[in-house]
């Protein structure tokens, strides 16, 4: 156990972790150079074509230390964005002891400081890695001022390093060996293992990911998940290198995966502790801290047929995305689906898509909604997170709805424009204060549902990516809520209703009417959209109809680009869902939400 | 006897009427480029013997393919600036090679600068008893807008030729919808072209294709696209002026003076009967197989010397594809979808699939549903691309 380190990178978003990973792989010849691409660690195609980290990612590089030593380091290649912040709190579980990474030119940003003190929480080393050094714009000074004044770290223990360029890598191997401790754990002790992860094999089954605490496991020893007390016989255990490698056995202090043919997704729990069955632990491990969606939304299959299949879909995707839950849903308009909640609206894309993608399923979302509370006049509170089951307005005493605490960190220059946007948010007891010369952190308390929708879009605009933002949930506040409902030639469409601010409830309905005039394509007939608060109309907007569409040529030649135009146009119409006689695209459910500002 | 076992071939395919196959021949050549014309030809008529030799190999290639034409149409390209006695051998070899019934439809496309009435005439001997004129204007300012080189009164000269040399069949090919043009200036080209009482008018709206020299025009902005509601007057009122005069809108271009003279061997394109091309980029269609010729006269005239067929691409239709096809090629049609022959044919009952939609287009008078059939009412017609995504 003495010669293995298991740490993560975390940092901001794009300050460069996976590429410190990709560095760390190839340092410690793990791939060769035939199989190296960028960000490797960066698998799913949806990773690679966004440039960004989804999925925490394991790997375990062999290394050997100028002690003479030969080392097994598990490295966790963390996600940066705020809405996957529950991969990189699994990830710590697993660990001793993290590269905190900090880009020389940006500095520390929002999820710098919220990723170290998740690490913190996890008591784990923390080593401050400055990346980006080769950056022209790189301030190395600045940067090892923030470290002791805004992270609270002894700057004396950073490291400095181009990940891009390869400089500074041993000694950050050097330190992980000598800095990180080892872990801790008794290999003769009853087996207890952490789930972090999972992911479903058509062929094998769940295919668990685990740090091992105590104890060891092998194929055929039969183990038993502690939450349902489930038994199954091992098949396999192996750690991590770019793809599975099969080991004997998993020990005390190791990071690694367990095949044991479970085909019933429902078996396996992220957070839940794997024993042995003819010899287990007293208790299962403290698991995770639950994660608390902040943004719901419903899921519809677009073909009412395939309800099942994204029945079973969810499930498995589930097992793969801890921090999305679901539970069965119907609507008027759209048939039954799931309601859905996750932690963010990047989040939210990102399940859409991947849904879509994995499953060959094509999904639409309604409009995503915060989670409301209304004390009933009887006395009764509820929570309600879909306009669809919004209370009787004549038996709410009280309505009220989540605020925040936003952090925003960026050069001053920027104030001005971002207090006017946190005022129009309806922000309030504002806090300002420089971090270092030139550089502020703004904080305001604001409306979630506020921030969630076509905020963070802004204010990254409005600050040319030099600011970063943060928030925390801090309480119910009183609000004048009412219900605005969308109609479509007359027809509730309740997947685009939405909760909204009394104030805002005439601005919403305009902007609804016209985000849906532009997004639903014109049809062979009027459309009409109309907002509604209570039955009284307070906004429309109309789509005009084709007047004109038909090619004047169709002969020989023509006929086979015709026919190919309109396939093509077929299969964009069945992306979208007939409500009535009107089809609507997907990205409608989205749009109603955005400003024109952003657009 | 031939015939009977031809029709007979085709009778499988659910028709009620078997059809009879369509020759369609293309003449690669033109004498100069039209302004907003993006079709593969060529302005060096220098290849042209290699040609006509390549062709009447192709025809040789083909023998035996089709049991019979009951068309043929000789198109372009300009087939105009041939010398007639290339017509000539082109007719006499693909008789020689093929069946070609006796009351054929025999059209060949002309323009207004080139023949005069001795050519003309001596087309009529070789057979020849359609011709589609290549007018698209009768306003001279136009006709210099579409780069097109005869003025309007060669086009009224060539006219009057025309029915003087005997010809009752004939075509005017009109274009609409000219950057500058206002409908009655267009119903002034239409009343000019009807003083002779043709017996077809094709009337095409303008296209605007990228690479043409009046498409660059249209990119610099100095001409600009009418609004939608404008084109669409153009259309209605094309087909209201003509209608009130006799003519049958039969297709979204094209207007006949009854059924009779509607182009034969174009609604063939348009109801799946097979039909062979000859000639550079020339498309074929049988046994549900499409297939088309090399664009370039050089790999065409290559291919054939040196003894193979000179095909470019094919494709091989699926019944779905096969059905869409039928579905937008038939809402082009005034005649419309007969149901019944199109449940027969592609397994696919539009009533029992899309029979909401279909009738919300009823109420939207898009569609006349009548027992039976489903056609588009002109309105219908002017959205017809649309239709076919039902
Ligand atoms: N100049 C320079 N660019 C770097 C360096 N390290 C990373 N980058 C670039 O920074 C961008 C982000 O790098 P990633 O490794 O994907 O960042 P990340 O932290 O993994 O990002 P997320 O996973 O999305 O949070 C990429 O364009 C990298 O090429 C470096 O040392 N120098
Ligand atoms: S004559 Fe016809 S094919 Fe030739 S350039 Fe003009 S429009 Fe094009
Ligand atoms: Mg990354």
């Amino acid at each position: 156990m003495d010669n293995i380190r298991n740490f993560s990178i975390i940092a901001h978003i794009d300050h460069g972790k996976s590429t410190l990973a990709d560095r760390l792989i190839q340092r410690t010849g793990v791939c060769d150079a035939r199989t190296f691409k960028d960000q490797i660690l960066d698998t799913m195609d949806i990773e690679r074509e966004r440039g960004i980290t989804i999925k925490s990612q394991a790997i375990s590089l062999p290394y050997r230390a100028q002690d003479g030593k030969d080392y097994i380091l598990n490295l966790i290649d963390t996600p940066g964005h705020v809405d996957f912040s529950y991969e990189v709190s699994r990830s710590l579980a697993s660990c001793e002891g993290v590269l905190l990474l900090i880009d020389a030119a940006q500095g520390v940003q929002a999820q710098t400081l919220a990723n170290l003190y998740l690490a913190l929480e996890h008591n784990l080393e923390i080593i401050p890695v400055i990346n980006k050094i080769d950056l022209p714009s790189a301030d190395v000074e600045r940067v090892l001022e923030e470290i002791d004044a805004e992270l609270g770290l002894d700057p004396d223990t950073h490291l400095k390093c181009s990940a891009k360029e390869g400089t500074g890598i041993d000694d950050i191997l050097e330190a992980i060996v000598r800095r990180i401790p080892a872990p801790k754990g008794d290999l003769t002790a009853p087996l207890a293992a952490l789930i972090f992860d999972a992911q479903y094999d058509s062929f094998r089954g769940t295919v668990i990911h685990c740090r091992v605490f105590d104890g060891t496991v092998k194929a055929g020893d039969a183990i038993r998940f502690m939450f349902n007390d489930s038994v199954y016989r091992v098949e396999e255990v192996g750690h991590f290198g770019l793809s599975r490698i099969r080991h004997d056995s998993l020990g005390a202090g190791e990071v690694g995966y367990i095949i044991a043919g479970v085909k019933t997704v429902s078996s396996v729990s992220i957070g839940d502790t794997i024993t042995l069955d003819d010899r287990p632990c007293a208790s299962p491990l403290p698991g995770f801290k639950e994660v608390k969606p902040v943004v719901f939304a419903s899921i519809y299959p677009i073909a009412s047929d395939d309800y099942e299949d994204l029945a079973e879909a969810v499930e498995k995707y589930k097992l793969n995305d801890a921090a999305f839950v679901y539970e069965k849903d119907s609507s008027a308009a759209l048939g039954q689906g799931f309601r859905c909640g996750f932690l963010g609206l990047l989040h939210l894309d990102i399940v859409q898509e991947r849904l879509e993608r994995e499953y060959d399923l094509n999904i639409i979302l309604s409009v995503p909604s915060v989670r409301y509370r209304f004390t009933l006049k009887d006395g009764t509170v509820v929570y309600v997170d879909n306009p669809a089951h919004y209370p009787n307005p004549l038996n709410i005493a009280l309505g009220e709805e989540p605020y925040i605490r936003a952090s925003m960190m960026m050069p001053d220059r920027y104030l001005g424009p971002v207090m006017s946007l946190c005022i129009e948010k309806r922000g309030v007891n504002s806090n300002m204060h420089y971090t270092s010369p030139g550089r502020v952190e703004l904080s305001y308390e604001m409306p979630l549902s506020e921030v969630i929708f076509d905020f963070y879009d802004r204010f990254k605009s409005m600050t040319q990516g030099y600011g970063s933002f943060d928030y925390d949930l801090i309480d119910y506040r009183e609000s004048n809520l009412v219900l605005l409902d969308i109609l479509v030639n007359g027809e509730k469409v309740d997947a685009l209703s939405q909760i909204v601010h009394r104030d805002r409830a005439r601005a919403r309905g305009v902007q609804a009417c016209d985000r849906l005039k532009d997004e639903i394509p014109r049809q062979m007939y009027k459309i009409a959209i109309q907002g509604a608060i209570g039955g009284e109309i307070i906004s429309r907007s109309t789509i005009s109809p084709f007047r004109k569409d038909v090619t004047a040529k169709c002969y020989g030649g023509d006929i086979t680009r015709k026919r190919k135009l309109l396939e093509k146009q077929k299969k964009g119409k069945k992306r979208m869902k007939m409500v009535g006689s009107v089809s609507i695209p997907q990205s409608a459910f989205l749009a109603v939400l955005k400003s024109d500002t952003d657009s | 006897m031939r015939e009977l076992s031809a029709q007979r071939e085709y009778r499988d395919m659910g028709r009620s009427t078997p059809p009879m196959p369509g020759l369609y021949i293309h003449i690669p050549f033109c004498r100069t480029k039209c302004s907003y014309c993006d079709f593969f030809s060529i302005t060096d008529t220098g290849p042209m013997d290699d040609f006509i030799r390549a062709l009447c190999r192709e025809a040789e290639t083909r023998r035996g393919e089709f049991p019979a034409f009951d068309t043929i149409y000789v198109g372009g390209g300009t087939p105009s600036v041939l010398p007639v006695k290339f017509i000539e051998t082109i007719l006499t070899t693909v008789r020689r090679t093929f069946t070609i019934l006796p009351d054929a439809e025999i059209t060949i496309e002309v323009n207004p600068a080139d023949w005069g009435l001795p050519e003309l005439k001596s087309l009529r001997g070789m057979g020849v008893n359609r011709l589609s004129i290549g007018v698209q204007s009768l306003n001279d300012k136009e006709l210099r807008l579409l780069g097109r080189r005869h003025t309007a009164e060669q086009a009224m000269r060539t006219l009057e030729n025309v029915s003087s040399a005997g010809f009752e069949n004939v075509c005017i090919d009109l274009i609409y919808g000219l950057p500058g043009q206002s409908i009655p200036m267009w119903q002034e080209t239409l009343s000019k072209a009807l003083s002779h009482a043709p017996a077809h008018l094709s009337c095409y709206e303008l296209e605007i294709k990228k690479n043409t020299p009046l498409g660059r025009r249209f990119m610099h902005g100095e001409y600009v696209q009418g609004p939608e509601e404008q084109q669409r007057g153009f259309f209605m009122q094309t087909s209201v002026f003509l209608s009130g005069r006799g003519y049958l809108h039969y297709e979204i271009s094209n207007f006949a003076r009854g059924m009779d003279r509607a182009s034969r061997h174009n609604l063939k394109y348009w109801d799946h009967t097979p039909y062979l091309g000859l000639g550079p980029s020339a498309h074929s269609f049988h046994h549900n197989r499409r297939w088309w010729n090399h664009g370039s006269v050089q790999n065409y005239v290559r291919d054939l010397d040196a003894g193979k067929q000179p095909v470019g691409g094919a494709e091989e239709l699926t019944r779905e594809q096969l059905a869409l096809e039928a579905l937008f090629l038939g809402l082009r049609t005034s005649r419309g979808i007969d149901t019944e022959t199109y449940t027969r044919r592609y397994g696919i009952d539009l009533m029992a699939e899309h029979g909401p939609a279909l009738e919300e287009w009823q109420r939207a008078g898009l569609v006349e549903i009548t027992h039976g059939s489903i056609r588009p009412t002109l309105g219908g017609m002017a959205v017809s691309d649309r239709l076919a995504l039902l």
